[in-house]
């Protein structure tokens, strides 16, 4: 029963010669997470040009942390910061409340007949954290389909919670867009009503979003099977830079009548990224169910931390919930899509500029902070020694990362490492190499991969 | 009408007991739906026609209520009753004497420096802010720590003492699956579901003996001696929550030697700090005890209640280990196991703290406050006291209001007393006798006073 401690070899602190062994021998280093870990690389590299295309957090063209003014704006109005527990209940309502109406829609009947179950929570680790605590409680036996890729985080949150995951079919890499046929394929042999993670929009780590035909098929046949989906909704804005239109999948979803469940982030739509602001919301058949569904989750959340964090929750009622900020708001969110939109085209058209002949069309279809690059590991790796810059090894780049000032030599690392795949571009161009599937795009320029996806559909 | 609300204030912790013991591993509190397969796979009917294509059924049909919390019940309770003599005893928020929260000082000037700095918003690391790490660890095991200067402490930030504690049990359960933490007996309600929701098992001592509403020292130890060797013992470092007993400097030190003899692990949960005496550094006597001992120690620290910082959540899980390597570690797996429930942890109110304890002006500005609100307190125990003593003409001994520390006094009435105290009296506590004494005013005492000996005396 108890793991036998080992006698520590050697050792002997000097303020206590009874100590020869410790509790924790048996602990190993934990493996870095792999987001953390290159941010960890970056800070440690001297090169005064170094480059940190990594964590997904949102930089100016100067590449520099944002402090948004509707932020700074709602901080003036709440003062400071409101320490009163008595009125932590009535924020805490309000931003589910507001947090509700952004994701369904003001003027949906969900909202109307408040048919939602919602609690603050910690950022969209949080709210995801919560919902996989209580789908094993309600539903022991289940399991959770995740995208292939999707969040490394996301393993390891459903993972804690001992829910087992599969995978669905979602990013080719042929085409670098979206596997649809695939997708709707598994979706159909998963058993009925099972579980499925969903990103709405700007897809991490690849940047590949359904289109809206898309999503239709998939909501359609997610009714066939009973299955429930659970959107993590972290980037509501930064794809088009319209809340709105980022909220079209969920928006279909609700037509269909499925009752969803839904983990929104304003780390990266807000620039709150430490105040650990989010919220996590479950659809309901009543207000009645809804009343007892949020008791569940709030009993799921006092036994882990209690209640969230006051300060963030205040700064985005405030912001959601007065009409000036929240306008200030949306035109802030619009100003920093763009500015993702315009590196997307400016690295894409230096990479053509440059001559490489592979397709970089991938750069500009993806929507949202990253970029699925398809370098390899390899090339990543060479990137970072060489040229220092640094991304994830799945080739993830963050795009909040790349500045009018770096984007050429950006550009000009990618192309250099590159080297080699021209040249077997070069062979496969003069007919040395078949490419042998229909979804794949083979051909430079053309838009036709997701349209020939979706005449494959059921 | 109370009544009725209490009734449902009432349903104690201890239901999830039962529950873990029996169905250790099949977690299902609250769980009515016991069919395993998918309801709607079943042509089940709610009472329309019933479908295989879902419409706006919701899957989570089944799930009832989760019981209230016994604890904010009471203040719920509390304001929907309209007597104007009511007391609330309930919830341990400190109150002014005028029963106001109260914004510490130099919490308002911490927060104002932090508006004008206008510092970013960027991600915590996953183990929090250095500054905030660093000033915490000091303030709990001192500046001039060995373990803190040889690096032997893990730090990591957490959700105040609620998410630390987490981490720990996550920690204990991970790697040292199968071993027990032994709590006391009673202890805070909210430590068993962290626990249970960690899957750790635990069990209970000895603590609080109703014939002296005091200490049972001996229980305490023979139970602690029974339990299997290597358990993790659940030890408050200073004034006790619900009791307000704490263990004399020599009964400490015998439970570190039977902790030690027994290779068991010491796991503080340190809630009021500079609550207990009004001495930030008295009240972390009993940990650093221990650790001058040499032992590994677990300690969770709390801002919530010593810095007013509840609604923000700072706090923090420290495991001083034998070695800086080893600490080193255990802080890695510490943050592998916070970055699924969190990823990192929320910044203001770190910041606010490392301003404050990390600034020397309003580090003594805070020593002076603690200092006033614990004073409230005693003297709030001793006019108490007083008056009962006064005006209760049994020879009933009351001292141990004077004997028991920090926010909370056990008055050793009963479930059945307790209701007459609201019932009757309009005084709102805890149904395990519990009364917060930070939501006592001097000019209530003599009628809280003849409230307790009512329900003394005339109630059984």
């Amino acid at each position: 029963m108890i793991i036998s401690r080992f006698l520590r070899r050697g050792i002997s602190t000097s303020t206590s010669p009874t100590r020869r062994r410790s509790w924790w021998d048996h602990v190993t280093p934990a493996l870095k997470d792999p987001i953390n870990a290159v941010t960890d690389a970056f800070l440690a590299d001297p090169c005064p040009y170094k480059i940190n295309l990594g964590v997904g957090a949102y930089r100016d063209d100067e590449g520099k942390p944002v402090v948004l003014q509707c932020v700074r704006e709602a901080e003036g109005k709440t003062g400071a910061t409101n320490f009163l527990e008595s009125t932590s209940t009535a924020i805490s309502s309000k931003l589910v409340e507001e947090s509700a109406k952004l994701i369904y829609g003001e003027d949906s009947d969900v909202i109307k007949e408040r048919r939602f179950a919602g609690i603050p929570a910690l950022s969209g680790t949080g709210a995801c954290r919560i919902f996989a605590e209580f789908q094993k409680q309600f539903y022991p036996g289940s399991t959770i389909y995740f995208p292939d890729p999707t969040w490394s985080n996301h393993r390891n949150i459903w993972g804690d919670a001992h829910v087992p995951d599969r995978t669905f079919h979602y990013y080719h890499p042929d085409s670098k867009g979206l596997n649809f046929v695939a997708l709707m394929d598994d979706v159909k042999n998963a058993p009925d009503g099972s579980f499925f993670l969903l990103q709405p929009c700007a897809h991490n780590p690849t940047g590949v979003d359904p289109t809206d035909e898309q999503w239709l098929e998939i909501s359609s046949l997610f009714k066939v099977k009973n299955h429930f989906p659970f959107f993590d909704v972290a980037y509501q804005g930064f794809a088009s830079g319209d809340v709105e239109r980022d909220a079209q999948a969920i928006r279909i979803f609700l037509e269909d009548g499925h009752s969803i469940g839904c983990a929104q982030s304003f780390a990266k739509n807000m620039g709150l990224y430490g105040h650990r602001v989010g919220c996590l919301s479950i659809l309901c058949n009543d207000k009645i169910q809804a009343v007892a569904i949020k008791s569940q989750l709030k009993q799921i959340s006092n036994t882990m931390y209690g209640s969230p964090p006051i300060h963030g929750i205040s700064l985005v009622s405030k912001i959601l919930s007065n009409p000036d900020i929240k306008a200030l708001w949306l035109k802030e969110v619009k100003v920093m899509a763009t500015r993702i939109q315009r590196m997307r085209a400016t690295l894409r058209e230096a990479l053509e500029r440059l001559g490489s002949p592979l397709n970089w069309q991938h750069i500009t279809n993806q929507v949202g902070m990253f970029c699925f690059s398809g370098l390899t590991r390899a090339e990543v790796d060479q990137l970072a020694k060489e040229f220092h810059i640094y991304m994830t090894h799945d080739g993830r780049i963050s795009m909040a990362g790349v500045t009018t000032k770096n984007v050429d030599y950006v550009a000009r690392a990618i192309h250099e490492v590159t080297a080699s795949d021209r040249d077997i571009k070069i062979l496969h161009n003069i007919g040395a190499y078949k490419v042998n599937t229909d979804i794949c795009s083979t051909s430079l320029g053309t838009k036709k991969t997701r349209a020939r996806g979706m005449n494959l559909a059921l | 009408m109370a009544s009725t609300l209490l009734s449902l204030a009432s349903a104690t912790p201890s239901a999830s007991l039962s529950f873990h013991e029996i169905n250790k591993g099949k977690l299902n509190r609250g769980c009515m739906n016991k069919e395993k397969t998918n309801p709607f796979i079943k042509a089940k009917s709610f009472g329309r026609v019933s479908m295989v294509v879902a419409s706006n059924v919701s899957r989570f049909e089944g799930i009832t209520m989760a019981p209230p919390d016994p604890i904010l019940g009471v203040s719920e309770a509390f304001k929907a009753d309209n007597h104007e003599l009511k007391l609330n005893l309930g919830v341990g928020a400190y109150r002014t004497e005028e029963l106001q929260p109260y914004v510490l000082d130099v919490i308002k000037k911490a927060d104002k420096l932090l508006l004008e700095k206008g510092e970013n918003r960027e991600y915590l690391p996953i183990e929090g802010l250095a500054a905030f790490n660093k000033v915490t660890a000091e303030l709990l095991f001192g500046v001039d720590n060995p373990v803190i200067r040889q690096q032997r402490v893990a730090t990591v930030q957490g959700l105040s003492g609620t998410g630390s504690l987490r981490l720990a049990a996550a920690l204990i359960e991970r790697y040292f699956p199968g071993a027990k933490v032994l709590i006391s007996s009673p202890t805070w309600g909210n430590h068993k579901n962290i626990f249970n929701d960690a899957r750790v098992p635990w069990s209970e001592y000895r603590y609080y003996d109703p014939k002296t509403v005091g200490l049972d020292f001996e229980g305490m130890i023979a139970d602690i001696k029974a339990a299997p060797e290597g358990s993790f013992i659940l030890l408050h470092g200073c004034a006790h929550n619900p009791t307000g007993i704490d263990p004399t400097p020599e009964e400490w030190r015998v439970i570190a030697d039977v902790i030690q003899e027994k290779n068991h692990i010491p796991f503080f949960d340190i809630a009021y700090q500079g609550f207990a005496s009004g001495s930030l550094d008295t009240d972390a006597a009993s940990v650093r005890m221990f650790v001058a001992r040499g032992m590994e120690v677990i300690a969770a620290q709390s801002y919530s209640k010593n810095l007013g910082l509840y609604a923000e959540r700072i706090g923090a899980i420290n495991v001083v280990c034998s070695s800086p390597e080893a600490a080193a570690r255990v802080k890695s797996q510490l943050k592998r196991i916070a970055r699924p429930l969190y990823s990192n942890p929320p910044v203001h109110g770190a910041r606010i703290v490392a301003n404050i304890v990390g600034d020397s002006a309003l580090f003594k500005e805070w020593n002076a406050e603690m200092e006033m609100m614990a004073g409230r307190i005693k003297n709030v125990r001793h006019k108490l006291f007083d008056s009962l003593s006064s005006k209760d003409k049994s020879g009933k001994d009351w001292s141990f209001v004077l004997k028991q520390i920090g926010m909370f006094s056990f008055t050793g009435l009963n479930k059945a007393q307790c209701d007459n105290m609201t019932n009757k009296w309009h005084v709102y506590m805890t149904k395990d006798g519990r009364i917060s004494l930070a939501g006592l005013s001097l000019a209530q005492c003599e009628y809280l006073a003849d409230a307790i000996i009512d329900s003394y005396h005339n109630v059984s």
